[in-house]
């Protein structure tokens, strides 16, 4: 991301927060693409827990990451309501599946808290701040963190 | 008005750079391949003056003049020849087939302007 | 368009150049003498200098200076192109495309060899047209036009008698100059007006008309030329500027300068002095060219007032008699007009491509869902959609082929890489090339050169043997390499056949068990042995030589054939050379395919890779150890690969009875029996990449769309036949594999 972007977005940016059990997480709107129903996905052999598979994507294959099992949570169990965020990670397009999109938020700075200390390692790696609003937590995934350049090679390698 | 330059080039290099330096110079440039296409587009493009290579495929730049020059209409163009023979013989043999005058390459810009300005009113 | 782009353009050029130059000097090595093949051979090397120059890239234009010389000497008969001054030219052909790749790429050449080279060509050229040695002796300055060529170009600050009132009094010396032309000045499209315009930027300048030539109008010849021209100029330029303004004109035209002792006066001049004017001269030769009655008037009336405009008129007299017809051009007929071409973008192609593949796999989609919602269908829809399968297959079939290329320039390349690796280890070679023309996807023949170019470096150095051992054996000391390429099937085939001598079986042998490849008790049959040279690892030359070395093995070679879906074998006989069979898929965009089901997930099989399909018999399997199994077929047996194992797909062997097996040919020799679970039909897929969102994955070769719009994968039937073979399918060994 260029340096000029970042300062736009500064004062004010907009998330996707989606619902992941009975948690809440958001994503930079900047880094999605667009978000589809679930559809049932083409396993692939030796992959990582999290990979669910690839789906057709208008003529590209999209890998589908389930991003519970990802953050460390339970496999998921997609049903007709999951959706998938389609989103820009470096060079790659993922799908990330997740229970429910609930909410596009416009924050600023003051909303952003820092991760406390007691953050298990995991949690830390990706995650980069946590929302306080209307009473509800969201935590903030930075999906570079989530997905290092070399993740995806890295995960499969190591299977 | 702009002057109507007719370039006959088997180079592509070269053609662009004469489109350029033309086209830069404010002349309305017309291009050729070689002779046969150039006796092909001089017709209907009436240029106040041609630039043409000599070792060109299918008709050189020799035949091309000698073309232009029993043309009745076109035959008072002036022709300059852009080539990289500077020997006498070259030279001789295209006065011989009718050019104008002559610009030795390497392509220099200021030349070809230069050359064009001294052969077109 | 800029000076950047100019010059990438001339690159491209250069590489069209430097293959023409050497197709041309291969034909000529076959003894064609048809003086259009050397008239492109010359060509091509001139206009590679002609870019250069403009860009001033020195080294190159001095070395193509001396190339064009000693071409132009073949060109004029002077130099006879036998093969021993062809091995010259193609060795400087070689010199040319490395100095190309220094100008653009930076970096040096060898510079001892293109100076060898240098001193050959000049020696060409020497010694059979010792006046050409002068100028060849130094290139680049040859190139360089001498002062006298140049002069009058130069710019030239000049005034304007009569035209600009304040420019002070012209200094310097007075010249007379007498100016006479002849026809022949006009004729070539000199204007007198045009000299004299110029001479005036000179100085300060009067102009004197001798019209006393003129005829009366009766007898007046439009054509001709009655003028002269007496002029005074006041200078400080020289003589030799003053001629330099004549200098297209000096041929046509009878021209006289003198140095004046002082100033002349006008008593001097016998005839009417004109002051000179350029105000009326534009419109003048801007006009249309005229009737030579008109023109006739013109001159009459017109030529003691204003001489500028006679000059014009003369100049552009339209010849009223019928001339004779124009002769055809006899270099016209000779050669045919080239095929038309325009040159596109690869970007912009491979968007079409990738289009055309998303419009195939809707149209599929679209056929589908018909069928499955209204299984009766109208016979206007069915026939409605059978016609945009058919238009869109049309459209694919023809989008492919823009993007086919004809092997050639990799083939031209090749014959590079004999002739110098034969001249290093001292072999006499000929490399013969067929079919060149055979046309194959443009990333295939881009990925096909490096694995060929290996095996053409082995067969020099390792296939062909010394030209003393040549002789000994009874054979022409020249060895001969065959390359060809020709379609089969819905791919291409690769040949390359060396008259060397073929397979040192024993020593073959013999390395393999030292390298642990066999146990030296097995029993192998003569194709296995030759095949061999393919296990990873393996070498035959006693020393890893710089040529075929560098601890490369035929082992990459076929590998990288693989990973372009293609394979490769040997036969060999012995004394008498070997035979390198090399089938490629002609596209990488789409593949025939064996739609399966298998644990559930639909993969596609490549086609190409199935021998045959059978429905296992309980009879026909049995157990081998603990885990495997075989089935025989035909009397003999060949072992079981249930693919959802392998894939890990299920977690226990599924009953081979139950399922389909396909009979593969595995690259590594050997047939494998692949179990699924059911075959749903062949079709023709889209090839998608996994790599650009994912990675590779171990076993599949990579995605594709199939009519339903889901994903299936492709079977990787190597890595998957290896992993059977008890090599894991681990991601190391497929990006090995791969890479």
């Amino acid at each position: 991301m260029s340096y000029a972007v970042k300062n736009l977005t500064q004062a004010s940016r907009e998330l996707i927060a989606f619902r992941i059990g009975d948690q809440e997480f958001s994503v930079n709107i900047m880094s999605v693409r667009e978000i589809r129903g679930w559809t049932p996905a083409m396993q692939l052999p030796h992959a990582p827990a999290d990979v669910r598979g690839v789906i057709n994507l208008r003529g590209a294959v999209l890998p589908i990451v389930d991003l519970s099992a990802r953050l460390g949570m339970k496999d998921a169990e997609p049903t007709a309501r999951h959706v998938i965020i389609v989103a820009q990670v470096g060079k790659r397009i993922v799908g990330l599946l997740v229970e429910a999109v609930s909410d596009i938020l416009t924050i600023t700075e003051e909303n952003i808290q820092p991760v406390p200390e007691i953050s298990s390692d995991l949690a830390k790696q990706y995650a980069k701040g946590i929302l306080a609003f209307d009473k509800r937590m969201i935590c903030m995934i930075e999906l570079d963190h989530l997905f290092p350049e070399t993740y995806l090679e890295k995960e499969s390698e190591a299977a | 008005m702009k002057k109507k330059v007719l370039t006959v080039d088997d180079s592509r290099t070269i053609r662009n750079m004469l489109l350029v330096t033309l086209n830069n110079a404010g002349f309305e440039t017309i291009q050729a391949e070689d002779g046969i296409e150039g006796l092909e587009v001089l017709e209907g493009c009436n240029p106040d003056v041609i630039v043409t290579d000599i070792n060109m495929p299918r008709l050189d730049g020799f035949g091309f003049i000698e073309g232009v020059r029993r043309n009745d209409k076109y035959r008072a163009i002036p022709i300059l020849v852009l080539t990289t023979e500077s020997d006498a013989e070259k030279k001789n043999r295209a006065r011989q087939a009718g050019a104008t005058g002559w610009i030795v390459k390497p392509f220099d810009p200021a030349k070809l302007i230069d050359a064009i300005e001294r052969v077109t009113a | 368009m800029d000076m950047n782009e100019i010059k990438e353009i001339f690159f491209q050029e250069c590489e069209e150049q430097l293959a023409e130059l050497e197709s041309g000097l291969l034909k000529l090595n076959d003894g064609d003498r048809d003086p259009e093949t050397v008239n492109a051979v010359f060509r091509a090397v001139h206009s590679i200098k002609g870019g250069a120059g403009a860009f001033g890239l020195d080294d190159l234009v001095g070395f193509a200076h001396v190339f064009e010389t000693t071409l132009d000497c073949v060109r004029s008969n002077k130099l006879e192109p036998n093969q021993d001054v062809l091995k010259v030219m193609l060795k400087s052909a070689d010199v040319l495309a490395d100095l190309v790749t220094a100008s653009r790429d930076g970096g040096g050449v060898d510079e001892a060899r293109s100076r060898g080279l240098v001193k050959e060509l000049e020696a060409l050229a020497h010694g059979e047209m010792p006046s050409a040695h002068a100028e060849v002796a130094k290139p680049a300055k040859a190139e360089a036009p001498k002062p006298s060529d140049d002069s009058g170009f130069q710019p030239i600050p000049f005034t304007f008698d009569g035209f600009d009132d304040d420019v002070p009094a012209a200094k310097g010396s007075v010249y007379e100059i007498g100016f006479k032309p002849r026809h022949d000045l006009y004729a070539k499209g000199n204007e007198a007006a045009l000299l004299l315009r110029d001479l005036s930027k000179l100085g300060e300048m009067s102009v004197g008309c001798d019209m006393e030539q003129l005829p009366t109008l009766d007898k007046l010849d439009p054509e001709a030329s009655y003028f002269s021209w007496k002029i005074s100029l006041t200078t400080e330029k020289t003589e030799a500027d003053i001629r330099s303004v004549f200098e297209f004109a000096e041929w046509d035209c009878d021209l006289d300068v003198k140095l004046a002792a002082a100033k002349p006066s006008d008593e001097e001049l016998p005839m009417v002095p004109v002051p000179f004017d350029l105000s009326s001269l534009d419109d003048e030769l801007g006009s249309d060219t005229k009737a030579a009655d008109e023109a006739a008037a013109v001159v009459a009336t017109e030529a003691a007032a204003n001489v500028s405009k006679m000059a014009a008129a003369a100049a552009r007299v339209e010849k009223k008699e019928a001339a004779a017809p124009a002769p055809a051009p006899a270099q016209a007929a000779a050669t045919a007009a080239a095929g038309q071409t325009i040159r596109v973008d690869l970007d912009r192609v491979d968007r079409l491509i990738n289009l055309v593949g998303e419009l195939v796999i809707n149209q599929a989609m679209l056929s589908q869902s018909v069928i499955e919602n209204d299984a009766s269908g109208t016979s206007a829809v069915n026939m409605g959609l059978e016609e945009l399968q058919q238009l869109t297959r049309e459209i694919q079939d023809s989008v492919m082929a823009i993007r086919a290329q004809p092997v050639k320039p990799v083939f031209q390349r090749m014959s590079r890489i004999v002739r110098e690796v034969a001249d290093m280890v001292g072999k006499q070679i000929r490399l013969v090339t067929e079919g060149e023309n055979t046309e194959v996807d443009k990333t295939v023949i881009d990925k096909i050169a490096e694995p060929l170019t290996h095996m053409i470096r082995n067969a020099v150095d390792h296939g062909i043997e010394s030209p003393e051992k040549r002789e000994a054996a009874g054979k022409d000391p020249e060895g001969t390499i065959k390359l060809s390429a020709k379609h089969r099937s819905g791919r291409i085939l690769i040949e390359l056949i060396d008259d060397g001598g073929g397979i040192n079986r024993e020593r073959v042998k013999q390395k393999a068990i030292d390298n642990d490849l066999i146990s030296p008790d097995a029993n192998l049959s003569d194709e296995e042995i030759d095949n061999l040279i393919f296990a990873p690892g393996f070498s035959t030359a006693d020393t890893i030589s710089d040529i075929s070395g560098r601890g490369v093995g035929m082992d990459v070679v076929k590998r990288s054939i693989q990973a372009l879906g293609g394979r490769i074998s040997i036969s060999s006989r012995p004394g008498l050379g070997s035979t390198f069979t090399m089938s490629l898929p002609l596209t990488l965009a789409v593949l025939d395919g064996m739609v399966v089901t298998v644990a559930g997930q639909t993969l596609v099989v490549p086609l190409t890779a199935i021998v045959e399909t059978l429905q296992p018999e309980a009879s026909a399997i049995h157990s081998f150890g603990a885990t495997q199994r075989l089935i025989s077929i035909r009397n003999s047996f060949c072992p079981l690969v249930d693919v959802g194992r392998i894939l890990n797909f299920r977690a226990t062997q599924a009953n081979p009875v139950e399922g389909v097996a396909l009979l593969v040919e595995s690259e590594g020799g050997g047939q494998r029996a692949l179990m699924v679970d059911a075959i749903q039909g062949q079709r023709q897929v889209v090839i998608k990449s996994l790599e650009a969102n994912y990675t590779h994955v171990p076993g599949i070769a990579a995605a594709t769309i199939l009519g339903d719009g889901r994903v299936a994968l492709i079977l990787d039937v190597d890595a998957v036949v290896a992993a059977s073979r008890g090599q894991s399918l681990s991601p190391e060994m497929s990006l090995a594999a791969t890479g």
